[in-house]
């Protein structure tokens, strides 16, 4: 295992934690306002600070993390859940007029600007956590549809597929059975690296107020608060930046690492 | 080439065609009434009724949308609901600070990530190579909007250097251009990261071609093989990935312009959002995709122009 791989996987693993502990025990309640202690330093009570309203924002960070993951991790299983079958569908039916159509379909998604259609997607159906991840997830579909579709399509090639095809295996148990397997490591790798790309997303909405909202706590919410108290209290701003820092940079490095680790060949895509 | 161009511009005409009906799909599948969404709760059915009228709403969907793209393509954008102008003007007085700012954000990106992928792969493994390397790991991580908060707390607040946001107009270019460059900088840094590591293993596959062999063996030095040869075409691959970035930069400065106040596009759609005014959020949403679409095309042929090996594989 490389250097990346595990420095990335115990960032990750920090997050996950992090997030997991959330549900059962956060240092401080993070809904009753504490105004006296507002704007305080890291010291022994408040490792991280308080924020605006005296709040512990380690415990924010905490609670901000389960809503990163979740709506990261629910956006890729969409673009995985519907873009993973329709490359697999494209490539067995690679050159027929349903291929053509899914990939024209995926170049289209693709020349959007994905975060200008979130956008109005959030300002449509009104901003919440679950919109920011239908927005997300959309445009994680062409990715998994173009690279399936490209890492099948050559599979198709080979004597094994040939093999599977004589002894009369339909060309959808062929692709569930045959292809897949052999193609999921690279969606792993590529999902570590649309994950990174959920979690940013998903601060930005959050930041501009088209994520989740009060009280549900989120990493790009607090940076919002923040922005006004910036020159007063640093740390407001600083903490919740280094967690989406860190945490994308974990994602990443883990992403890297697995690539090397699993199959040196194999390419990801980064936009 | 002239079959590559007609395809390319079907497919342009075709994802406009579909951007649009999406667009205004998604304005008319709000629940309810638009009418009655933008006036809000408390209106009276007699004044919904009467902008129902002025929206056209009355009309059948159809015509609204032909309505909608032939004004769009006479350049006529609509009224906007609550500035009570048309919304071409609007547009007008934001996008000479939203464009210049992905443009200068786009320079800035390419002045950084041109040496420092070309260092990078010149010296592939050591130091220099790795620092590089790890840089741009951080720089594909930050998030823009809170590194623009950073560079405002730093050059800002502390040192004093920069305003922390505005924008002066382009009466004074200097002072115009001065407004922009935290933004920029915030904006060009993690587009950077990406265009350096696309530009340092591009470099690295060409240095493992033939023709640098034979450059070398012909007795140029590294150096020169590099310079000379290897550049020149690492920078087919580069050329695209700088079409896509300015999408993202024209996107992305959305946001950033929240960060620094700057009266753009983006602060145009967030205000026109919380003022329920969707004609101008439709309109503003359909220049910017029109834009990057067109942006996208016009990347497609210059780089079909470049290598005539794709004018053939599309």
């Amino acid at each position: 295992m490389s250097r990346n791989l595990i420095i990335g996987s115990l960032l990750t693993a920090l997050f996950i934690l992090l997030a997991a502990v959330s549900f059962v025990w956060t240092p401080a309640d993070i809904e009753t306002l504490d105004i006296q202690a507002r704007l305080q330093t890291p010291n022994a009570t408040h490792l991280l600070g308080t924020d605006h309203f005296g709040r512990d924002i380690l415990s924010m960070i905490m609670m901000g993390a389960r809503t990163s993951i979740a709506v990261a991790l629910v956006a890729v299983g969409i673009g995985m859940a519907i873009g993973i079958p329709l490359g697999l569908l494209a490539a067995a039916r690679h050159g027929s007029l349903l291929d053509e159509l899914i990939m024209r379909g995926n170049d289209l998604v693709f020349a959007f600007p994905s975060l200008v259609i979130a956008i109005l997607i959030t300002a449509v159906f009104g901003a919440s956590a679950v919109n920011a991840i239908i927005a997300i997830g959309i445009f994680n579909i062409p990715v998994f549809a173009r690279l399936t579709r490209g890492a099948a399509l050559p599979l198709w090639e080979r004597d094994f597929i040939l093999a599977a095809r004589v002894s009369g295996k339909s060309a959808t148990r062929i692709s569930v059975e045959h292809i897949l397997p052999n193609i999921i490591n690279l969606m792993i790798v590529q999902g570590t690296i649309q994950f990174s790309l959920g979690i940013l997303a998903e601060a930005a909405l959050s930041y501009i107020g088209l994520g989740a909202q009060p009280p549900t706590a989120s990493w790009g919410r607090m940076l919002a608060d923040a922005q006004t108290l910036v020159s007063i209290a640093p740390h407001t701003a600083l903490v919740p930046g280094f967690a989406i820092l860190l945490m994308v940079l974990g994602l990443n490095l883990m992403g890297d690492g697995l690539r090397d680790w699993l199959d040196p060949r194999i390419r990801v895509v980064r936009t | 080439m002239i079959r590559y161009v007609l395809g390319r511009l079907t497919s342009l005409i075709v994802s406009l065609i579909v951007a649009s009906i999406v667009i205004f799909a998604v304005i008319e599948v709000i629940p309810g009434d638009p009418a009655a969404f933008m006036l809000g709760v408390n209106a009276r059915p007699d004044t919904i009724a009467a902008l129902r009228a002025e929206m056209g709403l009355d009309q059948p969907l159809i015509t609204r949308y032909l309505a909608w793209v032939t004004g769009l393509l006479q350049g006529d954008f609509g009224q906007s609901w609550t500035y009570k102008t048309p919304v071409a003007d609007l547009i007008n007085d934001r996008i000479w600070v939203s464009l210049p700012l992905a443009v200068y954000a786009l320079i800035l990106s390419t002045l950084i990530a041109f040496p420092a992928g070309i260092y990078a792969a010149s010296r592939r493994g050591d130091a220099g190579d790795v620092t590089i390397m790890g840089a741009t790991q951080l720089g594909v991580a930050i998030p823009n909007f809170w590194f623009a908060m950073i560079l405002v707390l730093i050059f800002a607040i502390n040192l004093r250097w920069f305003s922390a946001g505005g924008f002066p107009g382009w009466g004074d270019p200097l002072q115009a251009i001065k407004a922009l460059t935290l933004p920029a900088i915030a904006l060009a840094l993690p587009q950077a990261a990406i265009l350096a590591r696309v530009m340092r293993s591009s470099l690295l596959d060409m240095l493992g071609e033939d023709f640098i062999r034979t450059a070398r063996a012909k007795g140029l030095s590294r150096r020169q093989a590099l310079w000379r040869h290897a550049v020149r075409n690492a920078l087919i691959p580069v050329l695209t990935i700088i079409g896509l970035q300015f999408s993202f930069l024209l996107a992305g400065g959305i946001i950033i312009e929240q960060v620094f106040f700057l009266p753009g596009l983006g602060r145009l759609i967030f205000q026109s959002i919380s003022a329920r005014d969707l004609i101008v959020v439709e309109s503003v949403v359909m220049l910017l995709v029109f834009t990057v679409i067109v942006v996208n095309f016009l990347v497609d042929l210059a780089y079909a122009a470049v290598d005539p090996r794709l004018r053939t594989k599309a």
